[in-house]
């Protein structure tokens, strides 16, 4: 049987690529690919995390010159076939940037930079990342960003609304986003997450908190699941 | 070494000035220091090797006033003699075969012209001190200083706009890099109204086995530049470094350098890359002087010379001289010997990560750093002559008139206050004293995922290091200014010994030290006995808690037409912990856990109100003898409490420092958001006057918390004997949500909280 794989993506200035690393490794998940930004192919890759950072130094606006990047093509095609992704932080913004998820973060409310641990309430536990979630219940993950603040229109918050995309709401709004919103989900799937909140930094108590174990085991179980029907198959 | 006669004299820019005495003491040299120049070089230097003399002869690279007392640092003492001083110090992380790599650098005056970039390269300079040698950065602190913040004046908005700008610009850079920025500390004071203090901390971790060094190797081999192209920002940055702030100041912010974070981080990717190759035979940063100070400096550890051509060095402007080049602090630089053969290799990896990178020389044996430019040889110096050259000197020190009459204050004869409860709430809304939040908020404190204690939770930061299969290291940064003004020697050990004793209190064992001196003009007689004394007494304390200099700054001038800052000796201090001890933080844990005041047997009447918070905030002096300090003492407190911590018996602790122990349970109350109840008996303290109890700050002290009734109890109790250290129980933590010493005080915790987390965020938001 083979080994699962995440790919991580690393574009200059990511700088959570090895904070998930060592969170799926030290987790005991598998193995990790750190897949460059002039990467193309992803073959052998199970699931892929874009992690946060200032990629290429927030240049334009956050996410906005990694969305044009080499990989993130192939990132696209690898969501548009049902593929596992999660965008974190950067990640998030990047995803919006390049399309795979609908709205835009912006800048904080309160114009500063915030890192602080979060509460959130799980909205949905139906997608790869989430299952391992309690929909209704509280996690404590934290955030650390300048541009969180996530913004869309109207059409498409009743969208969002309507078809359960809603991932993570805040208990205690950190930043303005609409609808208080942290993290969304889309893709052909559901298979495409976009939070802000960093599960990464949230998997041990002697981190401050383990809110972030449920995504990774979640994920690890969703890529055992496709990798047994294609054992079966 | 072939004679540098035989090669073509250095001849001047047409664009240049004529070379003169007046030109020399423009650029900050003394006029005797020009004649040795001429006469050491056998003739009138050229412009661009005047430039190289100025910037290498100033003090700020050469601490030609510092090197003499410095020496009182065995470390530096033996490093230098051996003419191995590196940009940084190295430790052993316990036995894991990691060291950590750790130094404290200021930019006080670019923070004052320009806070946000000041602050920002403040940070980008120390990192790269660090890459450069082949550690990954895992942690900045940072110790700020900065004038009254609470008040309508001119001076009150001027200091709420360095305040917010020093830290947006530490923000932006740390968070932008990905090193967590995980302690440190911020105190306001007047004296510090025109000339805040920026000291940023940098840690890394290097393998102990591939440890880069900056000496360069190998005569033939390629100098190869890497980073940012070059610029005229902060030209003479080390000069301007190298002299008091004045109302000119303003006019040097050209000077201040201006920082990339994006460069920064991709700097530390490439670098570590870069040496991972095995092919590097030397490499050291761009500091203050630039490319001037980075060859010259190779070549001096080399014994070695380099020739190197000026127009290949990538440029970002038009029309610079060799001059502006050479003396230009453009940030995100580096230089490195490349091993001959293997310098496309390191070109590839540069152009991997988008830098920019040429070969610009090779390494000589001619010991004499030659620049060419368009056609011309501008310089051609002796390494040796602009590094060891430099002249030394030994000033005249005087102890101030103030330090007697301060010794001399009673402080006994001060009336009472007429409300505790009141003067605690004061304590706690001091900016010194109250949280920190509004600023360590806007750092990224965990990124890396490495930081068990983060700033707020303990009394230092604890990183579990990864590349060390987690073991946990702990680092803080301390320094009471008001005690070191009011006596440096002694205000400088218990600087030393908070930092120990902080280290302590999350269970590390103290392993080496950092400095930073910013300290007043050292030509006058009065600011070099404080620099000095302060010396002296930091010397000898880190070396009597094991926990050496390793690495460190000097900062004079720092003096404005108001006066002199307090000598301001910051203390950056690392520990290790043994394998396998927990971390311990600072709030108490749960309802009825009772409440220990550890502190050295005899010490019951010590008052402590001399130099207190107390003292400043309630009375409005800043006078009296300062606490005593038995180092012997603090030891036996500090091991104690580590065997406790290390049993895992407590539950919290925190050292007493500003504000006594009444500040003390109120931090750890508020952090565990629980109540307290103090049952203090007076005879227990010498029979001393309630605001020397409450408020006042003798050493040595920290308040612990443990199980009611449990074995941890008994064990508390056994272990504070074995040491010889009194234990004595002094309250009980609550679910009441108040703070309360009956018949003294009563303070709710949300009074309390309003006070210590609401102030900064009120004072900045006007």
């Amino acid at each position: 049987m083979s080994i699962p794989t995440i790919g991580v993506v690393v574009f200059p200035g990511s700088n959570c690529d090895r904070d998930a690393e060592a969170a799926w490794t030290e987790l005991g998940f598998g193995n990790v690919k750190m897949l460059w930004h002039q990467d193309t192919d992803l073959t052998g890759i199970d699931a892929i995390i874009v992690p946060g950072g200032f990629s290429y130094g927030d240049a334009l606006r956050a996410g906005a010159v990694a969305a044009m990047s080499p990989v993130m093509d192939a990132v696209a095609d690898f969501a548009a076939d049902g593929g596992p992704v999660a965008g974190i932080c950067n990640g998030f913004q990047i995803l919006c940037e390049a399309g795979l998820l609908p709205g835009a973060l912006t800048r904080n409310s309160g114009l500063t930079f915030v890192c602080k641990p979060t509460v959130l309430k799980v909205c949905t536990d139906d997608s790869p990342f989430l299952f391992e979630y309690e929909v209704g219940g509280n996690v404590i993950i934290p955030i650390a960003h300048g541009e969180g603040r996530y913004v869309c229109s109207p059409e498409t918050l009743a969208e969002l609304e309507e078809n359960d995309l809603i991932a993570f709401r805040y208990a205690e709004n950190p930043n303005g986003s609409l609808a208080d919103i942290a993290g969304i989900i889309g893709g052909p799937d559901r298979n495409v997450l976009g939070m802000m909140p960093h599960p990464e930094r949230a998997v041990s108590e002697a981190l401050g908190s383990t809110g972030g174990i449920p995504f990774f085991v979640s994920l690890a179980g969703a890529i055992q699941q496709t990798l047994n029907e294609v054992t079966v198959g | 070494m072939p004679d540098a006669s035989a090669r073509p004299v250095p001849v001047n820019h047409p664009a240049y000035p004529a070379v003169n005495v007046d030109v020399a003491m423009e650029l900050g040299l003394r006029s005797s220091e020009y004649d040795l120049a001429v006469e050491r070089l056998g003739r009138v230097p050229t412009y661009l090797e005047l430039n190289m003399f100025a910037v290498e002869w100033s003090e700020h690279c050469a601490y030609k006033y510092s090197r003499n007392t410095l020496r009182a640092f065995g470390e530096f003492k033996k490093a230098q003699d051996a003419n191995a001083l590196e940009g940084a110090g190295v430790v052993p992380l316990g036995n894991t075969g990691q060291g950590i790599v750790f130094k404290m650098e200021s930019h006080n005056h670019p923070s004052y012209v320009e806070p946000f970039n000041g602050s920002a390269t403040g940070v980008g300079g120390i990192i790269r001190d660090i890459i450069s040698m082949g550690a990954r950065p895992i942690a900045v602190l940072d110790s700020l200083r900065f004038g009254d913040i609470d008040g309508d004046t001119d001076i009150h908005i001027k200091n709420r706009f360095l305040f917010s700008g020093v830290v947006h610009g530490i923000s932006s850079y740390g968070n932008c890099l990905g090193v967590p920025t995980v302690g440190g500390e911020i105190t306001f004071h007047p004296c510090y109204n025109t000339n805040p203090l920026v000291n940023a901390m940098a840690i890394g971790v290097v393998e102990l086995g591939n440890v880069a060094k900056s000496a360069a190797k190998g005569v033939g081999n390629p100098v190869v530049f890497f980073g940012s192209a070059t610029g005229r920002d902060g030209i003479h940055g080390a000069t301007f470094a190298s002299v008091e702030i004045s109302e000119a100041s303003e006019a040097k912010r050209p000077n201040v350098q201006v920082g990339d974070p994006f460069f920064g981080k991709l700097l530390i990717e490439a670098t570590l890359e870069i040496l991972a190759t095995g092919h590097i035979r030397g490499i050291q940063d761009f500091g203050a002087a630039g490319f001037t100070c980075a060859s010259v400096e190779m070549s001096s550890k080399g014994n070695v010379g380099m020739d190197i051509n000026a127009d290949v060095i990538p440029q970002r402007e038009t029309g610079m001289t060799a001059a502006e080049i050479f003396t230009s602090e453009s940030q995100e630089r580096m230089l490195c010997v490349v091993e001959k053969g293997h310098e496309d290799e390191i070109i590839a990896i540069c152009d991997k990560w988008g830098l920019s990178s040429a070969v610009i020389g090779t390494v000589t044996d001619t010991q004499s750093v030659v620049i060419h430019h368009q056609g011309r040889i501008e310089a051609d110096v002796p390494a040796q002559l602009l590094t060891d050259g430099c002249p030394t000197y030994t000033l005249d020190a005087a102890e101030p008139d103030y330090i007697a009459v301060c010794k001399a204050f009673d402080t006994d004869a001060l009336p009472e206050p007429a409300d505790y409860s009141a003067s605690l709430l004061k304590l706690l809304g001091t900016p010194t004293i109250a949280s920190k939040r509004w600023v360590f908020e806007t750092y990224d404190h965990q990124v890396q995922t490495q930081t068990e204690v983060v700033p707020g939770a303990g009394d230092a930061a604890v990183l579990a290091v990864r590349a060390a299969g987690g073991r946990r290291i702990a680092a803080t940064t301390d320094c009471n200014p008001r005690w070191c003004y009011l006596d440096p020697h002694l205000g400088s050990q218990h600087a030393v010994a908070e930092a120990s004793r902080n280290l302590s209190c999350v269970g590390a064992v103290p392993v080496a030290t950092t400095d930073n001196l910013n300290m007043p003009n050292p030509e006058k007689e009065t600011g070099f006995w404080q620099f000095s004394q302060c010396v002296y007494g930091l010397a000898e304390a880190c070396d009597f808690f094991g926990a050496p200099v390793v690495s460190g700054n000097v900062s004079f001038y720092n003096e404005s037409p108001t006066g002199p800052i307090h000598p301001t000796p910051t203390i950056g201090m690392v520990g290790v912990f043994p394998e396998g001890v927990e971390p311990v933080g600072l709030a108490f844990q749960s309802v009825n856990d009772l409440v220990y005041l550890l502190r050295p047997v005899g010490t019951e009447d010590e008052r402590g109100i001399g130099g207190s918070q107390y003292l400043y905030v309630e009375h409005g002096l800043e006078t009296g003898a300062l606490p005593k300090l038995d180092m012997e003492a603090e030891l036996a407190v500090q091991n104690a409490l580590r065997e406790m911590i290390a049993h895992g018996i407590i539950k919290s602790a925190h050292d007493c420092s500003d504000g006594g122990l009444l500040v003390n349970v109120c931090e750890s109350a508020l952090a565990g958001n629980t109540g307290v109840e103090l049952r203090l008996s007076v005879t227990d303290f010498g029979d001393q006057p309630w605001s020397a109890i409450c408020f006042g700050e003798a050493a040595s002290r920290v308040v612990v918390s443990v199980r009611e009734g449990g074995d941890e109890q008994t064990a508390l109790l056994d272990i504070a004997e074995a040491h010889g250290i009194e234990a004595v129980f002094i309250g009980q933590v609550t679910s009441r949500n108040k703070i309360e010493l009956p018949g003294v005080l009563e303070v709710s915790i949300d009074a309390a909280r309003d006070a210590f987390e609401g102030t900064i965020p009120r004072i900045m938001a006007h």
